[in-house]
């Protein structure tokens, strides 16, 4: 009876047990169904395995909780360049090895392309010559670049890391999302959120929950369709990395450009909905089933107002190529398309609405009303597959404020207009580290994935702040909203920006006129609002005392 | 057993109501025709606060009927208090209204003085007031904020916690004890207020008060919220006479009437306070939409009392004075062969308690009339033919505490 010396879950029963020989009929009673078959052997490789782990962590946790802070700020702005990186690294590759002789005819060799058609490559002697030729030490190291990034050149490599990235992406994007999300949460509530774990405000929560969600038991329950309960939340998660396959991060950073990334994305994000009713469905509970239903009813009443604000910008740029909306809004603040006209200046409301409903965020979050359904679709799943559903639907926010973005608020553009970028065009004309370093900034102060995330991210910080502010509309009241009030408004708006594009292209100077001034009084009341966040929040942070009172201030943790 | 009960239940529900059934001929022809099910809400179920069981019968979204199954707290609470001096039954009203324990422990106190005819000295008098008040506003918080939940607002609950926290720092100094404080007792209080709490316990009236209108601002008038309680639940005012409701369900529903001032005890009738009811007009601003007796107006009485609790509060802590605290002749205390039934405005309604006493030290007899059981046995009547999210908003409204319904 070995085992049950080291089982420490039947301690508290064997305290009051003097003979050794009641411990037989303690096991027989309480024996468990995954008990150990055999005693458990130390062998020297356990002790090996137990004795490294010991090691590393006594080591890196006085480093890692030290230091936790940069080292959180590094991964994050880390994640940023590496993205960027590639892209530099491509561009570099495609101007200086593959040269203008890799491209087919009529193809314009893009200055940073991730993406190329080249599936075949130079020999290092080849890349040898080409360097001879031109020689200098800025030569020299450009050269051992060129041999470092040689295998970047074909086309499946680049694949491969492209994939990387994408995954990567895809798991960095979630986990700090939620962590966010329960800082801001702990915020907005006075209290402080994850504060433990990792050392500083908790960087590390969502790490150990991901762990702790690993080891949890996967239950599937005895009446459940198995099939269908075990594959559903596959279903939630594979379109939500496919999304990031057509999402562009930068002029020509993407792991595939679509002419239809619009509609590839919109339909992808549609088959997650395909998860929900799986998932309900097949976990035979009932209140599982409420939120499946829900999930389809409130599919059919978002998708229409969803896409029809979606082709608004589509109308005003004339392409559902994704980076050709985000060049089109290429000169500053005053260039984006939220800016160009009223009707896409509410477009871009409405989508922000409907796109609420379709992530199944407050207050849409019906399929998972936890007062009403318990937990909605997802009641019945534990472990990985539960945190399956909710990586999903995180990696989905970051998507729709992504294309929210790309389609209405300037994409990977910053507020500057590139015609000001002239100043670099030297340096990156003139090739070697000089042209690296000029690409670089021109990323870094005018249009870059860094833009990218930075706008997403602040509209994933909105969907969380409108989450802990309303209260849950019910699914009678979104039906309404979305069929009777958003759908008639989106086609009004489509009408009036068709009408408002018409009329731009007549030769009229007097439109034009028009045109500009309300560009300009709609970007004016945009800078307003974005400057209106920060006033308020220092506002309120050095009036915190007569805003919430001496009582609450000094009654919260941490003050 | 309770699954058998439950199918009979169905059957009889189906017979009495045919009609139900959706024999539409295009439902027919088209094979529209849908299943309704039953489906249990509670007892472990995030929004019936305790352990409440609803069965609901459903089609769709559609609830049907509704069906309030309790018992799941009892512990024979009143036959305790038969075997039981008063003053050792104290502790057992803690447990029935957990969230209102002053206010409990009143009502039993005021049932045994009358009993025995004791005097309650004026000094415990006007502490019992402040007390009371002061957990009618804690526990009202905790209906606001519960509510809140219900409807999906989670930050208002947070909010409401932490001035509730607040008022129990203030019970704990008084008393020792933060949830069940068995302070108010047969003939007086406990103990005297600390050094001090008198000013902590204006400074925390002059930090709560505007509070009430952040709560406004941020639950009872935002536009979803309005929304989803505004004409939801509706119970008249004949109806809420009829079925007993009493405490803000039966001022939700436009009648003016309050324990405090029809039958007042421990010297309400020198307090000045309004008895609020939500009726268009009596509130300044109230939303388009809502009906008198529908749950928003149930939901917004509360915030309306507790304006008026720190009213009384303060007029009572201004005329506190130095006294006696107990009753004389306390000590082995007799009940005579008498009866007695006393009700007190609790903040969910009348807790009464009926006492018997023969002439020994333990009453023959302790009955309670719990307000949350008897406003409990309107679900049914309210609770039919509304979504599913409705429910929550309607139970929600009623504000039970199952530890009263049960017991």
């Amino acid at each position: 009876m070995r085992w049950i010396d080291s089982a420490w879950y039947h301690k508290p029963l064997l305290h009051y047990i003097d003979d050794p020989g009641a411990r037989d009929v303690i096991v027989t009673r309480f024996s468990v169904p995954w008990q150990p078959r055999g005693p458990v052997s130390n062998g020297i490789i356990a002790q090996g395995v137990i004795g490294v782990a010991r090691l590393t962590y006594s080591v890196a946790a006085p480093v890692f909780s030290r230091f936790a802070g940069l080292i959180l700020i590094g991964a994050v702005v880390g994640t940023c360049l590496a993205v960027w990186a590639h892209s530099l690294i491509f561009g570099f590759v495609d101007a200086h090895i593959l040269g203008g002789t890799a491209f087919p005819a009529g193809y314009a060799a893009q200055p940073f392309a991730y993406f190329s058609p080249s599936t075949w490559g130079l020999s290092p002697s080849v890349i040898l010559v080409r360097l001879e030729a031109a020689g200098g030490l800025g030569a020299a190291m450009s050269g051992v670049l060129q041999y470092l990034t040689w295998p970047v050149q074909f086309g499946f490599v680049r694949d491969v890391i492209g994939l990387g990235a994408i995954f990567g992406l895809f798991n960095i994007i979630p986990i700090y999302t939620i962590w966010w999300e329960r800082k801001v949460a702990g915020r907005i509530q006075s209290r402080l959120g994850p504060m433990r774990v990792g050392g500083w405000h908790g960087w590390a929560q969502s790490f150990a929950d991901g762990i702790k969600l690993l080891l949890k038991e996967d239950l599937v329950p005895k009446d459940a369709d198995t099939v269908l309960f075990r594959t559903a939340p596959y279903f939630a998660i594979i379109p939500s990395i496919l999304a990031f396959v057509a999402l562009p991060f930068g002029t020509s950073y993407m792991f595939r450009e679509l002419d239809v990334a619009l509609v590839f994305i919109l339909g992808v994000l549609g088959v997650e909905v395909m998860s929900v009713i799986m998932a309900g469905w097949a976990s035979n509970n009932k209140w599982s089933i409420y939120g499946a239903m829900r999930e389809a009813c409130q599919m059919v009443s978002y998708e229409i107002p969803l896409s029809m604000s979606l082709l608004i910008p589509v109308v005003c740029v004339g392409s559902m190529s994704l980076t050709t909306v985000g060049e089109a809004q290429s000169e500053g603040w005053f260039s984006w398309l939220a800016f160009s006209n009223p009707f896409i200046f509410a477009a871009f409301v409405s989508y922000f609405i409907a796109s609420l409903a379709s992530v199944k965020r407050a207050p849409f979050d019906l399929p998972e009303a936890e007062s009403e359904l318990v937990a909605g679709f997802h009641t019945e799943y534990s472990g990985l597959r539960w945190s399956m559903f909710f990586f999903a639907e995180y990696a989905a926010m970051f998507v729709i404020a992504a294309l929210a973005s790309i389609l209405f608020l300037g994409g990977w553009h910053s507020p500057l207009p590139m015609s000001w970028a002239g100043v670099f065009d030297g340096w990156v004309a003139s090739g070697g580290m000089l042209g690296l370093v000029g690409a670089g900034m021109k990323g870094l102060l005018f249009s870059g994935p860094i833009w990218l995330m930075f706008k997403a991210v602040f509209l994933l910080y909105v969907q969380i702040w409108l989450r802990w502010t309303l209260p849950r509309v019910r699914i009678d009241q979104v039906l309404y909203a979305c069929i009777q009030v958003l759908l008639p408004l989106t086609m009004l708006l489509l009408l009036g920006t068709t009408l408002w594009v018409w009329a731009s292209t007549s030769d009229s100077s007097a439109w034009a006129m028009f045109d500009s001034i309300v560009t300009r009084i709609l970007g004016v009341i945009g800078i307003v609002m974005a400057l209106a966040f920060p006033s308020i929040a220092v506002y309120g942070f050095y009036n915190r005392r007569r805003l919430v009172g001496n009582l609450a201030v000094d009654a919260m943790p941490g003050s | 057993m309770d699954h058998a009960y439950e199918i009979g239940m169905t059957e009889t529900i189906l017979q009495s109501n045919p009609d139900v059934l959706i024999d539409h001929e295009r439902v027919e022809q088209g094979d529209l025709r849908t299943e309704e099910m039953l489906v249990n809400m509670g007892p472990q179920h995030p929004s019936t606060h305790g352990v409440l069981r609803l069965v609901l019968r459903t089609d769709g979204e559609m609830v049907l009927d509704t069906v309030p199954h309790i018992g799941y707290l009892h512990r024979c609470a009143e036959k305790i208090g038969e075997s039981l001096p008063p003053y050792q039954y104290i502790p057992y009203t803690d447990r029935m209204d957990y969230l209102a324990a002053m206010n409990d422990n009143q009502a039993f106190a005021v049932a045994i003085e009358r009993l025995c005819g004791l005097e309650v000295p004026p000094r415990a008098q006007i502490i019992r007031v402040i007390v009371a008040e002061l957990n009618r506003i804690a526990s009202h918080l905790v209906a606001l904020g519960t509510y809140g939940l219900d409807m999906g607002a989670f930050t208002p609950f947070l909010y409401c916690f932490r001035e509730r926290e607040m008022i129990l720092d203030l019970f704990e100094a008084v008393c020792g004890a933060r949830l069940t404080y068995s302070y108010i007792t047969v003939g007086g209080v406990r103990e005297d207020l600390p050094d001090g709490w008198v000013d902590r316990c204006r400074e925390y009236l002059d930090y709560f008060e505007p509070k009430i209108s952040d709560y406004n601002n941020l639950l009872s008038f935002n536009h979803i919220f309005v929304k989803r309680t505004a004409n939801i639940g509706v119970i008249s005012p004949d109806d809420a006479i009829a079925f007993g409701l009493t405490g803000p369900m039966l001022r939700g529903s436009g009648v003016r009437f309050d324990l405090r001032k029809v039958a007042p005890y421990d010297g309400y009738e020198a307090y000045e306070f309004d008895v609020p009811i939500a009726r268009p007009g009596g509130v300044d601003e109230i939303p388009a939409n809502v009906v008198v007796g529908d749950s928003w107006s149930r939901y917004y009485v509360r915030v309306l009392e507790m304006i008026q609790s720190v009213r009384i509060i303060r007029q009572a802590l201004d005329r506190l004075e130095d006294g006696e605290l107990l009753a004389k002749k306390l000590k082995g205390l007799k009940l005579p062969d008498d009866e007695v039934y006393v009700e007190v405005e609790n903040p969910r309604g009348q807790l009464g308690f009926y006492v018997k006493g023969d002439g020994s030290a333990i009453p023959s007899r302790v009955k309670a009339r719990g307000p949350s059981f008897c406003n409990l046995c309107i679900t049914q009547h309210v609770c039919r033919d509304v979504l599913l999210a409705d429910v929550p908003a309607i139970v929600g409204s009623m504000d039970v505490v199952m530890g009263e319904v049960d017991r």
